[in-house]
């Protein structure tokens, strides 16, 4: 069948199962709209290129699929920058098509070109220029294969106007994805494995470290038996949040800079860490010299370039987390740790949240009340997409997620504006599911031209904006390190209410924790998305947190002013 | 020093990968070299790092993430034959000149051309070898040198060959598609 490259480029993609693709039109990219009006692809048109990126990861992230974006060349493609850069660091598997200046031209700065494969090489899994309509195919399929095999990541696919225009012959067999061979590695060294086996069966004082591989590879099921069997606590890594169910006794909840305190000590007296689809990250170790002295450590990871990056391990699994963890369970013994299981709960002791439900109203609204109340009513079974800074936190901290891919959020890069886009990218994925933006007012207005794009997609998600008048966290880290000194953190917003009702969308603001309920009942009762501008305490701070490079042991607990006290901790 | 031999795709923009990526983890290359191989479609790199094991670990690895990148080994601690290349243009009168020579025939190196001011001299092996030359030449006046930077090759039955054609894909075990 002859068809012209931009006819092969959407017969492709809906080949390989794409139903949306979230974009934004523009000279170099037009044959391919052309061709999109003619096939059965969904398009969704974005209000700026950074929002299709995370929309197309939000739709990832939920799903598990390939989200798709879309952009024109230049300034469409480089607006693409942040949200593929947010792709890469939390691993998520988004392919990126930009049209490109004609073949002839390139090279010659010809009016919005842009070497935008060079300046996401770093950023990119992969990335490809396309300038020949018979490489569309093959290239496409190319690209889903690595975006979402081994360690996921974003592929970018730079596709020239002449190849779009082209007429080549379309034969989806004959276009099987041809990647250069790759050296087969040993990955399952026997000697390894058997000292991890020892470590495991004798350990004392173990802790898993469960991470976003878990969800990636789809060893939910898998790692749930593993912790059964050898009764070890489990804490969390952001991203690992819904890998585990937060209501089983052996979940302790969040590790690192915001962890809560008991997570980070029971770390540090750890006698093995058991580290599984997680890298390491500054925010989860805190201080690398003092991090878990005592504990031996097996990390279970794919890939194999974090292994001894940052922390030396003394057994290293490299694979799929669920194969590795299918080949450790027969040699795991029925492990009784009660007696660390006791101390850990111990820890807890009066650090431990209590139901904040049940606090006295004294006046104030808390981002974390608002947050525990969207958890109750929706029954922790939302998706839940939140922004980057103190509610991001908080939402860690306060709604509980059962469930696999239920939490979506920018980790690795701490992407601000990218939760309204990648919500409405998660809506897409899961349109019976409920969605639900958790954000800032700084994140918020960063991204908030996408409200349209909610309109003209006639989607329904619920919009949160914890409003404390402040970029919170920036301002939490100058409360506590720069002598309060606020440079540029107070905040004047739009009326969010009123400018959401601008783009006709209905909205409530609420100042009153008894408005609080009633409000996300009303909210979820619409079947129209609904935005509530809740304004919290303005000078409320995330607790505990270790600095940014100090030692996980030495946390700033929560303080014992009333005020605060009764923000984060009856 | 770290010595990492790597197989990639011979086409546009894999060394600028391959750079990138150093640079990225801030590794400093020392001499990095890349020559087509028997298969015309893959080229062989010696990459020789300014790293600890640990860094190298780390590249090697990173290196292997490479869509083009076929293999990647540090072969640091492995029985190597290492050479690299010099062209030394060096200024030589009637008077010194026989006593250059002396020292070009010390260093197996050979004069492959000669001027009234001055020779070419071009000598092969080992770093060591042509840093010494380099030494003694100095004080005659070193005009010009280029060098090929180090290539490597593991000794003996030790092989290092590139993966073949038919494991095309296998460690990519997703079928592609986005059908869930």
């Amino acid at each position: 069948m002859k068809l012209i490259g931009a006819e092969i480029l959407c017969e492709s993609l809906t080949r390989l199962g794409v139903r949306e693709i979230f974009g934004y039109p523009g000279g170099a990219i037009l044959p391919v709209y052309d061709a999109l009006g003619k096939s059965k692809l969904h398009h969704v048109l974005v209000r700026h290129e950074q929002g299709a990126t995370h929309m197309a990861d939000g739709y990832a992230r939920a799903s598990g699929g390939i989200g798709v974006a879309m952009a024109t060349s230049g300034p469409g493609a480089t607006n693409m920058v942040t949200g593929i850069a947010t792709a890469m660091m939390d691993s998520s598997p988004v392919v990126c098509i930009t049209g490109q200046v004609s073949s002839k031209v390139l090279g010659s700065d010809a009016f919005q070109e842009i070497d935008i494969t060079g300046i996401t090489m770093p950023i990119t899994k992969h990335n490809v220029v396309i300038t020949k309509a018979e490489d569309i195919a093959r290239t496409i399929r190319e690209a889903f294969l690595i975006a979402n095999s081994g360690r996921p990541g974003p592929v970018l696919v730079d596709i020239t106007k002449d190849a779009q225009q082209a007429i080549a012959e379309f034969n989806w067999e004959a276009s099987e994805p041809k990647l250069p061979p790759k050296r087969l590695r040993n990955n399952h060294d026997q000697a390894e494995f058997d000292r991890a086996v020892e470590m495991l069966n004798t350990a004392k004082r173990p802790i898993i470290l469960a991470g976003h591989g878990i969800m990636v590879s789809g060893a939910m099921r898998a790692f749930e038996q593993f912790v059964r069997t050898g009764n070890y606590p489990v804490a969390m890594t952001l991203l690992g949040i819904g890998c585990f169910p937060a209501d089983n006794a052996l979940n302790l909840g969040m590790m690192g800079m915001h962890g809560e305190a008991w997570v980070n000590n029971a770390i540090q007296e750890a006698d093995l860490l058991i580290a599984v689809g997680m890298r390491f990250d500054d925010r989860v170790t805190g201080d690398l010299r003092t991090y878990a002295k005592s504990a031996r450590k097996i990390h279970i990871e794919i890939d194999r370039a974090e292994i001894n990056k940052n922390v030396k391990v003394d057994a290293a699994l490299v694979g799929d987390a669920r194969d590795v963890l299918e080949r450790l369970m027969p040699r795991i013994q029925t492990c009784d740790h009660s007696a660390w299981i006791r101390h850990v709960a111990e820890l807890k002791g009066d650090s431990a949240v209590r139901d904040i439900q049940s606090l006295p109203d004294n006046g104030h609204l808390y981002a974390a009340h608002v947050i525990n109340d969207i958890w109750k009513e929706t029954r922790g079974e939302a998706i839940v997409v939140t922004d980057v800074g103190q509610h991001q936190m908080w939402e860690a901290q306060y709604y509980h997620h059962n469930r696999p891919r239920t939490l979506i959020t920018s980790g690795g890069l701490g992407t601000m504006g990218f939760a309204l886009p990648a919500a409405i990218g998660a809506k897409f994925a899961k349109p019976d599911s409920e969605v639900w933006v958790v954000v800032g007012d700084g994140g918020f207005q960063m991204t908030m031209c996408e409200l349209a794009t909610i309109v003209q997609e006639k989607i329904n998600i619920k919009i949160a904006i914890i409003n404390n008048g402040f970029l919170g966290m920036v301002r939490q880290w100058q409360e506590f390190f720069y002598d309060k000194r606020y440079v540029a953190t107070p905040l004047v917003a739009p009326d969010f209410a009123a400018l959401a009702n601008a783009f006709g969308i209905r909205a409530e603001r609420i100042t009153k924790r008894a408005e609080v309920i009633p409000t996300i009942r009303s909210a979820r009762e619409s079947a129209e998305t609904v935005l509530i501008d809740f304004r919290v305490e303005q000078e409320d701070s995330v607790y505990p947190m270790v600095a940014a490079g100090a030692s996980l042991s030495d946390m700033i607990r929560r303080p014992n002013s009333p005020l605060v006290e009764t923000a984060t901790e009856p | 020093m770290q010595t990492l031999v790597a197989y990639v795709e011979n086409k546009p923009g894999v060394l600028n990968r391959v750079s990138s990526l150093a640079r990225r983890l801030a590794i400093n290359i020392d001499s990095l070299t890349v020559g087509p191989t028997e298969n015309e479609a893959i080229a062989r790199m010696t990459i020789v790092a300014h790293t600890d094991e640990r860094g190298a670990h780390r590249l090697e690895a990173s290196l292997e993430k490479l869509v083009d990148v076929l293999l990647a080994e540090n072969i640091s601690t492995r029985a190597l034959l290492e050479r690299d290349l010099a062209l030394i243009k060096v200024s030589a009168d009637q008077q010194n000149r026989p006593h250059l020579m002396e020292l070009i025939k010390v260093f197996r190196a050979r004069v492959v051309d000669v001027a009234p001011e001055s020779l070419i001299i071009e000598v092969s092996g080992a770093v060591d070898k042509i840093d010494g030359l380099l030494e003694v030449l100095r004080p005659f006046g070193v005009l010009e040198m280029a060098r090929t930077g180090r290539i490597s090759m593991t000794r003996g039955g030790d092989l290092l060959q590139p993966p073949v054609e038919e494991s095309s894909g296998s460690e990519l075990e997703s079928t592609g598609s986005n059908v869930k």
